[in-house]
């Protein structure tokens, strides 16, 4: 039974990594899943609605799960029951799949006006409103209907808080912005496709769309300052009142450009295309089958929904195959959620590679590579589709870094168990993989991750070659560091860390040591060349540019050491462990200098974090300095010391 | 050899210096990173880097408080050579650490090279404009020009830092002397009218003089800040002065904005004068380099994505044209793919917010600029002869042990 272990790990990773293919369930009558496949131009980007739900989210409340107001309070065995038994009906009634919250902001804002999706963090913010951590969900989540009253003040603080240069703001006024910003996007949302607060805006469209002829020329008689029918004049400018502020009130553009426009991004806003109508005589069908849509979902007609969404989806389809396909294969994509199940096995392999250490070595070892193999290929296939949908290299921003520098670590890990096969490689792999995507999911919340270039990184040959490889440098650099964390931890607080061990972790440390100069080297490289093709410089002492430098510089050192005989092998595994340090800084803590022109802002927690992390690895080198006799792996009793680990003369 | 000649050379080969101006070096990088903050990316780089030493200001004293660029690298730069003289023998398996610490010692002298050879100027253009010169960003000049003629300027540059230092100025082509009565390096200016007792105005000439009062400001080197020098300058001819004109790089300008009185900043036109027959005029202004060819925007593009002010692309078609006629072509530069000509490279560096007619390009001369290319791939190159060799021991050995385990 023993021996079919590994099997049994890599049939039950691969079966769990393939069950997130499946279509995900729908919950309700209407057709959520295709509404939220409908395409949208949004962030320069045409994406599907259901992105579009999931990244607000994520920035207005840090997280896709929305609960509604009336959620029943159920305990837990009531949910056991509710789930398995009765197919979840009450838990999905109150859980909203992001699509269905989706739905509600931009058809039936009434009713998501109550839900708590606006997080505020700041106390002196919550004073503001007059609210208490209590009043709010998980005492950090409000609602817009909660904030109304004094968003007037809001606004007041947020032109205060603007006016001050962003690095010297305080937390409350980055507070006060955030949420403007958050309250703002929500008002987008809630223009997007309907006015809101409107019960029955398709009657209004059709109504004004029958009206249209007389009521143009009412305004007309009565611009010329002839007798007119005055009704007809108040519908027009009413309508033409609420289509203006749809336009002025969102950047999302939901209308796709007219049959015959060769241009395919010249979506417009629906408010900018309901304006049209004057012009054109027509209402634009877009339009009308978004406002058709509110209609159902308003009036719980899902027959009309459903038929709606096919009759609009396949009416896009002549002219937008390409763009929709993407959107389907996104829509999957979010949820299948590659990266969750990625993470979920790197922690799995972690703690099996751990045991393995202390029971069935071949065996355990064997059932954490499988798991790490799994979770990387997930995390493969996972960088491969956004790679797809974005048409660009890996790394485009922090997030994606994130991601890389976890694959990259990672590939040398599986390179390294499949060498030495003693769990020393999947432990890293299982850490890494881990940290990399943790901090990835929180990099993400920022909203959409799949972002526009700039134009001075609009180039995909540079980022195909620069980036790639100094990602690759920091991937090695890390990867060292963290195998010298297990050469210390086994050493010093177990006796598991033998001659031969010792020696194979030195070894591989020195190997990834050497990777990571030759690629952290050649990345800097093409990064000054391409700044030399770019701003005329090859080297501009720009913080980013120095980061990678002092990194460069760093490994030079640890080799240099090694070769002058300056450190044997407890030196060079706290020269390794500070490569984490060397690296997490120019990865982080460069873009929180927010000056040069790499930065890209800064973030209170990620700062809180590096800090932590940089304290974390100075007292682990502290630790590793311990005189041997401390080392549980040294002592007499234990186990002969390796040569190579008494201190350097 | 002597002891002293031996410890001399033993320190100047020593691998443990080599670590030591490694971690120096390092040092130097992250400590100039933090102070970017403070003094900007091209004053940091004067401080920390082009220096022996790290000069920090101690109550106006200055305190050498760190190695500087100059020392480290020339240290580091010493070492490398000393230790290859001395350690050379050639063997196949160094060809690697041979070829990566050749590609160094390029690059070191590249990076000194273009530190010192690297000149920067920038060329702002509206559509329509040909210009013949680029502008320095940081240096400015005063200038006299005699434009009597109409085919042609008469240009006398005086650089800022000779008016700076309040010398009268004789040139040859200039029938008065230059005496400068005032200098700052960076002013802000109030409305005379304004301030409770002012001094009496200096300056008689133009349209500045008796307007305004200018008070010095500190120096700045922040990226996005500007000095603001200003000048009174006195002309004065053998017969007695012709008077004191206020020179700016930016004129202070006051407009009326809902009402109220603000004070904004404008270019400066040339102030005109006469004198002897001849028509001159006197401005500061950013220090021009004229170059023998010229440059005109035909048309500046600044394209967005769509519903977002993300810039996707900037870039400007213009006119090269050569007084000789040689040279009559369109050329178009956007990010990433700049001009080189003439032994100069023009870059689309900005744009003006809010003004799609406007092109700023930098223009960059820089003799060197192939060396880096040149010792990177040296670098690369050896790099990866060097693990190589590394690699292939290992899986030889490894298959040594797997056979011998066999």
């Amino acid at each position: 039974m023993k021996r079919f272990l590994p099997l049994l790990a890599l049939l039950g990773a691969l079966g769990f990594a393939l069950s997130t293919l499946r279509p995900p369930e729908e919950h309700t009558p209407f057709d959520t899943s295709g509404f939220g496949r409908l395409p949208v131009l949004a962030n320069g980007r045409i994406k599907p609605l259901d992105t579009v739900a999931r990244s607000a989210l994520l920035q207005l409340q840090g997280r896709q799960s929305v609960i509604k107001p009336d959620a029943p309070d159920l305990s837990f065995t009531a949910t056991l029951s509710d789930l398995f038994l009765h197919g979840g009906k009450q838990y999905y009634a109150a859980h909203p799949a992001p699509t269905e919250w989706l739905l509600d902001v931009l058809f039936a804002s009434d009713r998501s006006d109550t839900y708590q999706t606006l997080a505020i963090d700041n106390p002196d913010v919550l004073a503001l409103f007059n609210l208490k951590p209590q009043d709010g969900l998980g005492n950090r989540r409000f609602s817009f209907s909660q904030l109304t009253g004094k968003l007037g003040e809001l606004q007041r603080q947020a032109q205060l808080a603007s006016a001050v240069d962003e690095p010297v703001r305080t937390a409350f006024q980055r507070g006060v912005l955030q949420l403007y910003e958050n309250l703002l996007h929500y008002q987008r949302l809630k223009h997007m496709v309907v006015m809101p607060g409107q019960d029955d805006f398709l009657g209004d469209l059709l109504h004004f769309q029958d009206q249209l002829v007389t009521g143009v020329a009412a305004v007309r008689a009565k611009q010329a300052g002839q007798p007119a029918d005055e009704t007809a004049v108040t519908a027009m400018t009413t309508m033409g009142e609420q289509f203006m502020t749809m336009s002025e009130s969102t950047n999302l553009l939901a209308i796709p450009p007219d049959t015959g426009n060769p241009d395919p991004n010249a979506w417009q806003t629906t408010g900018a295309a309901l304006l049209e109508t004057f012009q054109r005589g027509s209402v634009n069908s877009s339009a009308l089958a978004y406002a058709g849509l509110a209609h159902a979902w308003r009036h719980n007609q899902p027959d009309q929904f459903n038929h709606l969404v096919g009759l609009y989806h396949d009416g896009l389809a002549k002219r937008f195959a390409p763009q929709l396909a993407k959107c389907v294969a996104e829509t999957r994509f979010n949820s299948a959620e590659p990266f969750y199940t990625s993470i979920v096995l790197y922690a799995l392999a972690f703690f099996v590679a751990i045991v393995s250490w202390l029971a069935w070595p071949n065996i355990l070892g064997k059932s954490a590579f499988y798991l790490v193999a799994v979770a990387w290929i997930v995390a493969t296939a996972g960088i491969a589709t956004r790679m797809w949908l974005e048409g660009r290299p890996p790394v485009t921003n922090l997030y994606s870094s994130a991601l890389f520098v976890g694959w990259g670590a990672v590939a040398l890990c599986l390179v390294l168990e499949a060498i030495y096969k003693n769990a020393i490689g999947s432990v890293a792999a299982g850490t890494i993989g881990f940290s990399t995507l943790l901090i990835a999911h929180h990099l993400a919340l920022g909203g959409d991750t799949l972002e526009m270039m700039r134009a001075v990184l609009d180039s995909n040959f540079w980022l195909a070659t620069h980036v790639v490889v100094v990602s690759t440098g920091y991937a090695a650099t890390f990867l060292a560091g963290f195998l010298a964390l297990i050469y210390i931890f086994r050493g010093l607080f177990t006796t598991t860390l033998d001659q031969a061990t010792a020696d194979a972790l030195t070894r591989m440390v020195y190997g990834i040591v050497c990777f990571a100069t030759l690629f952290s080297f050649t990345g800097t490289v093409l990064g000054g060349i391409w700044a030399d093709q770019s701003w005329g410089r090859f080297w501009g002492w720009d913080p980013k540019e120095n980061g990678a430098l002092i990194i460069v510089i760093w490994n030079a050192i640890i080799l240099h050491a090694r070769w002058g005989g300056m450190v044997k092998q407890r030196g060079l595994m706290c020269l390794a462990v500070g490569g984490n340090i060397v690296t997490s800084w120019s990865w982080f803590g460069v873009n929180m200098l927010g000056v040069g022109l790499h930065s890209y802002g800064f973030t209170e927690a990620a700062f809180f974090w590096l800090i932590a992390f940089v304290v974390s690895q100075a007292v682990v080198i502290g630790l590793a300095n311990l005189p041997l006799a401390k080392w549980r792996s040294f002592q007499p009793a234990a186990k002969t010391v390796p040569a190579d680990a008494l201190p350097a003369k | 050899m002597n002891a002293l000649v031996r410890d001399f050379r033993d320190f100047f080969v020593s691998l443990k210096l080599t670590v030591v101006l490694l971690v120096l070096g390092m040092l130097l990088v992250f400590a100039a990173t933090l102070d970017q903050t403070n003094l900007g990316i091209w004053g940091i780089q004067q401080k920390w880097f082009r220096s022996f030493f790290v000069l920090q200001d101690v109550n106006g004293i200055p305190v050498p408080i760190f190695p500087g660029g100059y020392l480290i690298g020339g240290l580091l730069f010493i070492n490398l050579i000393a230790a290859h003289i001395y350690r050379f023998k050639f063997v196949w398996r160094k060809t690697g650490i041979f070829l990566t610490h050749l590609g160094l010692i390029l690059l070191l002298v590249g990076e000194l090279l273009s530190g010192l050879w690297q000149e920067d100027f920038q060329m702002r253009l509206e559509e329509g404009q040909t210009k013949n010169y680029s502008e320095s960003y940081r240096l400015d000049e005063l200038a006299l020009v005699d434009t009597t003629d109409p085919k042609f300027d008469d240009v006398v540059a005086i650089p800022e830092a000779i008016v700076a230092r309040g010398e009268p100025v004789q040139h040859p082509k200039l029938p008065f002397r230059v005496v400068t009565k005032l200098y700052y390096p960076n002013s802000v200016a109030q409305p005379r009218a304004q301030v409770a007792n002012p001094p009496p105005p200096l300056a008689d000439q133009g349209p500045l003089a008796g307007r305004f009062v200018f008070s010095p400001q500190p120096v700045t080197y922040k990226e996005n800040d500007r000095n603001i020098p200003v000048a009174v300058v006195e002309l004065v001819a053998p017969e007695g002065t012709l008077g004191s004109w206020v020179v700016t790089t930016d004129v202070p300008v006051l407009r009326t904005v809902d009402g109220a009185q603000q004070l904004g900043l404008a270019e400066p036109l040339p102030q005109k004068f006469d004198y002897a027959g001849h028509t001159w005029t006197i401005a500061l202004r950013a220090r021009r380099a004229y170059r023998p060819f010229s440059l005109t925007l035909l048309k500046f593009h600044n394209d967005v994505y769509a519903g977002t002010d993300i810039p996707k692309n900037y870039s400007s078609r213009i006119r090269l044209t050569t007084p000789d006629g040689r040279d009559d072509r369109d050329v178009l530069i956007y990010m990433n793919n700049p001009l080189r000509y003439a032994g100069l490279t023009f870059y689309q560096a900005s744009f003006e917010k809010g003004n799609d007619h406007v092109t700023i390009l930098q223009v960059v001369r820089n003799p060197s600029w192939l060396l880096p290319y040149i010792s990177c791939a040296l670098m690369a190159l050896g790099l990866v002869v060097q693990f190589g060799i590394h690699l292939l021991g290992f899986i030889r050995k490894r298959r040594g042990m797997a056979a011998a385990a066999a």
